[in-house]
């Protein structure tokens, strides 16, 4: 089984240490991790901002980088879910793109999905500490339907315990280019994701998408919060040897 | 038509963001939507069992709307064989002037309104009172606003805005009332003036929730009364409605009195529903002498050639998606606008008055999926919203920065060699910025707004491609 690490752009270019964790955990559970190294982005920037264009461009390079793989793993919902779900809208004109796009969706899997769906691990057997909070990334929930396996793989982590935030399934106002073109209200919403991830009194924020992730950071960092956030993948890897 | 203010969307949500009286009524008139329909829904049903009456709803939403000219022939046929008499209306404009044509025939002084966002499109008030014809709202929500020369906040709610000292002012100042901060009070104000209205009015003017084509029946679903009374009191009853509100037939209604209640306000039935099938018979004891539909089209059939956008069609403005909106749950209505505020506002505002002055309500969501997901007719939102921007962007509507950010993102993301070089002088310019890997501050116009409130991650020393070749491939390279 040929598994090929989509690393997704943000990860590759501002949190490389989420990839790093992401190998960590796959290799431990057997996994023969490859990385396409003509990878670069997905296309959802472009997509969403309505460049589709511009975005074909980009998701045809994805395909060709990846589809001679079994399985591709990506540390994000967001980016799984323009692969899987709307690839097929950026190519529904184009019907041999949209045949191998649609094939490259089909292997294509969010980290958490990969670990507990295709795997079959519910436990990763790593050791972490604390309280952990959840935020379910909208792309991950809603597009895709995950919410139970990244909490399992949480729950099953030793010297864990999960404390659910109120609404962990409300939007923290990330939206990619929304949070650039409406920076007020983008703020507005994040506050009272933080707002309820603070209540929850955890000394960890888990998501598993590093856009979220982003906009969640930038905010606890600004106003010198104790609470750390975390890629799903990072907490998974800790105490793995 | 009311003013379009579509494109001030930015300045007046910042605006709002600001207004104390309106955070306040985003928060727990709004929990109290949400709350209500979840309970309301697990109380009757299961997930699939509901989820299968979205999908036959959707189905026969889109059945009807594909084929509109046979149901609209259908319902013309049916509301004549019963008694009425249907106007089929281009625009705003021409609606206006038929609801004219028949008070000035009847010599109409006084119109009674129960709630209709098909008339807010038509701007109908202004123009009946420019015309020496009194207009009343009887529906409170909508009388408050008609008072404060608002458009509605919400499609269901249209003053949930307002704050009781805010109505108790207006009713000291329109109608001569002592202020009071008792609600009760002041319902009791506004029902006396309503009573009087509805006793001397000639003509009454509802919206449709529904149409059925198979027995040209109005279906009109109200809490407040206010419905009925507009409907069977003056001689005359006016029905203003998009063209897209019909159903095929009778049996068709009983499934969408179920979605669109608990999807509005949590309530497992409405307190009124109406079936109203032309005037009175001869064999009636009352209701009124004269009845009309009027089918508007405003738009919406140019939305209907559109193959992906006319889903939006289906809409049965239950409001769902915009309190499950976590934008619309922080700017309220009025930012919107126009008539139709949320998600759904989104969409249909800038398609019916102009794609060139709401460009930026498309963009204004996060894509979150929420309103998709509670949406009773299954419409596809952000799927929408997407192909809206897309429109948008073809046709030249793009702002200068960002065409040139999208150009630099499609350059850099061609092969990993052109990403690597961008990146190499993205990390030397980043170095007057960046301090351990944060930017407190982005000098940049556009993107600046990102740092007033947020830090922003600088990019890091290596990437993971790179870290990939140097300390993990352990020689695997592909
Ligand atoms: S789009 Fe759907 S959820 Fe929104 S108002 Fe219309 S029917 Fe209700």
């Amino acid at each position: 089984m040929r598994v090929a690490l989509c690393a997704t752009c943000l990860v590759d270019q501002f949190f490389p240490e989420v990839g790093e964790a992401t190998v960590k955990v796959l290799r431990h559970l057997g996994v023969d991790v490859a990385f396409p190294e003509a990878q670069t982005c997905c296309g959802q920037i472009g997509f969403n901002g309505g460049y589709r264009k511009e975005a074909a461009d980009v998701a045809r390079h994805f395909v060709e980088t990846f589809e001679p793989y079994d399985h591709i793993v990506a540390p994000s919902g967001s980016c799984s879910s323009m692969i899987k779900v709307y690839y097929p809208e950026l190519f529904a004109d184009d019907p041999d793109m949209l045949e191998r796009a649609t094939a490259v969706g089909e292997k294509t899997h969010e980290f958490s999905d990969f670990i507990v769906n295709v795997l079959g691990v519910t436990e990763v057997g790593g050791v972490s500490t604390g309280l952990v909070t959840y935020h379910d990334a909208c792309h991950l929930l809603r597009e895709l339907g995950i919410s139970e396996e990244p909490r399992t793989l949480i729950q099953n982590t030793r010297g864990v315990e999960l404390q659910e935030m109120p609404k962990s399934d409300a939007c923290c106002g990330f939206g990619g280019l929304f949070s650039v073109k409406f920076p007020e209200i983008s703020t507005a919403i994040l506050n009272e994701k933080v707002g309820n991830i603070e209540e929850t009194g955890a000394s960890t924020l888990v998501a598993n998408d590093c856009g979220c992730l982003m906009q969640i950071r930038g905010a606890l960092q600004r106003k010198g919060s104790k609470v750390r956030p975390k890629h799903i993948a990072e907490l998974l890897a800790e105490g793995l040897d | 038509m009311p003013e379009v203010k579509t494109s001030r969307f930015k300045s007046e949500s910042v605006k709002a963001l600001a207004n104390d009286n309106i955070q306040r009524a985003l928060g727990a008139p709004f929990a109290h939507f949400v709350d209500g329909r979840k309970s309301a829904i697990d109380a009757d049903y299961t997930e699939e069992s509901w989820e299968s009456m979205r999908d036959r709803a959707a189905a026969t939403k889109a059945h009807t709307i594909e084929r509109l000219d046979y149901y609209l022939d259908l319902v013309d046929k049916n509301v004549r064989r019963n008694g009425g008499h249907v106007h089929f209306a281009n625009d705003s404009t021409h609606a206006n002037q038929i609801v004219l044509d028949i008070a000035r025939q009847n010599d109409v002084k006084t119109v009674i309104k129960s709630k209709s966002m098909v008339s807010e499109e038509m701007g109908i008030n202004d123009v009946l009172e420019k015309n020496g014809i009194t207009p009343v709202e009887t529906d409170l929500g909508e009388y408050i606003i008609q008072l404060a020369k608002e458009t509605p906040f919400h499609l269901i709610a249209p003053a949930v805005h307002k704050t009781k000292g805010q109505v108790s002012d207006l009713f000291e100042k329109f109608l001569d009332s002592a202020p009071t901060d008792d609600i009760e009070k002041l319902c009791i104000i506004a029902r006396d003036v309503l009573r009087d209205n509805f006793a001397k009015a000639d003509m009454g003017i509802s919206g449709a929730n529904f149409i059925v084509a198979e027995t040209g029946t109005v279906v009109l679903v109200t809490n407040e009364g206010n419905g009925r009374m507009t409907t069977s009191a003056p001689r005359i009853h006016v029905a203003i409605s998009g063209m897209e509100k019909l159903l095929p037939s009778i049996e068709d209604v009983g499934l969408f009195l179920r979605l669109l209640p608990r999807s509005a306000t949590g309530q497992r039935i409405t307190s009124y529903n109406s079936f109203i099938s032309g005037p009175r018979a001869s064999t009636d004891e009352d209701g009124p002498e004269e009845f009309h539909l009027i089918l508007v089209d405003n738009g919406r059939l140019n939305l209907l050639k559109d193959e992906t956008l006319r889903e939006a069609l289906s809409c049965i403005r239950c409001g769902a998606c915009l309190n499950h909106c976590p934008v619309y749950r922080k700017v309220g209505g009025h930012a919107y606008g126009w008539v139709y505020p949320g998600p759904i506002g989104a969409i249909v505002s800038p398609m019916l008055t102009g794609l060139k002055e709401g460009k930026d309500l498309p963009y204004a969501s996060t894509l979150c999926g929420s309103c998709r997901d509670v949406c009773p007719v299954k419409i596809d939102l952000p799927k929408l919203l997407l192909d809206m921007r897309h429109k948008i962007v073809k046709s030249g509507g793009g702002t200068m920065p960002e065409r040139l950010g999208i150009g630099q993102w499609h350059n850099a993301m061609k092969t990993r060699k052109k990403l690597e070089g961008k990146v190499r002088l993205g990390r030397f310019l980043q170095g007057a910025v960046a301090r351990k890997g944060i930017i407190k501050r982005l000098p940049l116009p556009v993107v600046n707004g990102w740092t007033k409130s947020r830090d922003f991650p600088a990019l890091a020393p290596r990437s993971f491609a790179e870290i990939w070749r140097d300390d993990l491939s352990g020689g695997d390279r592909s």
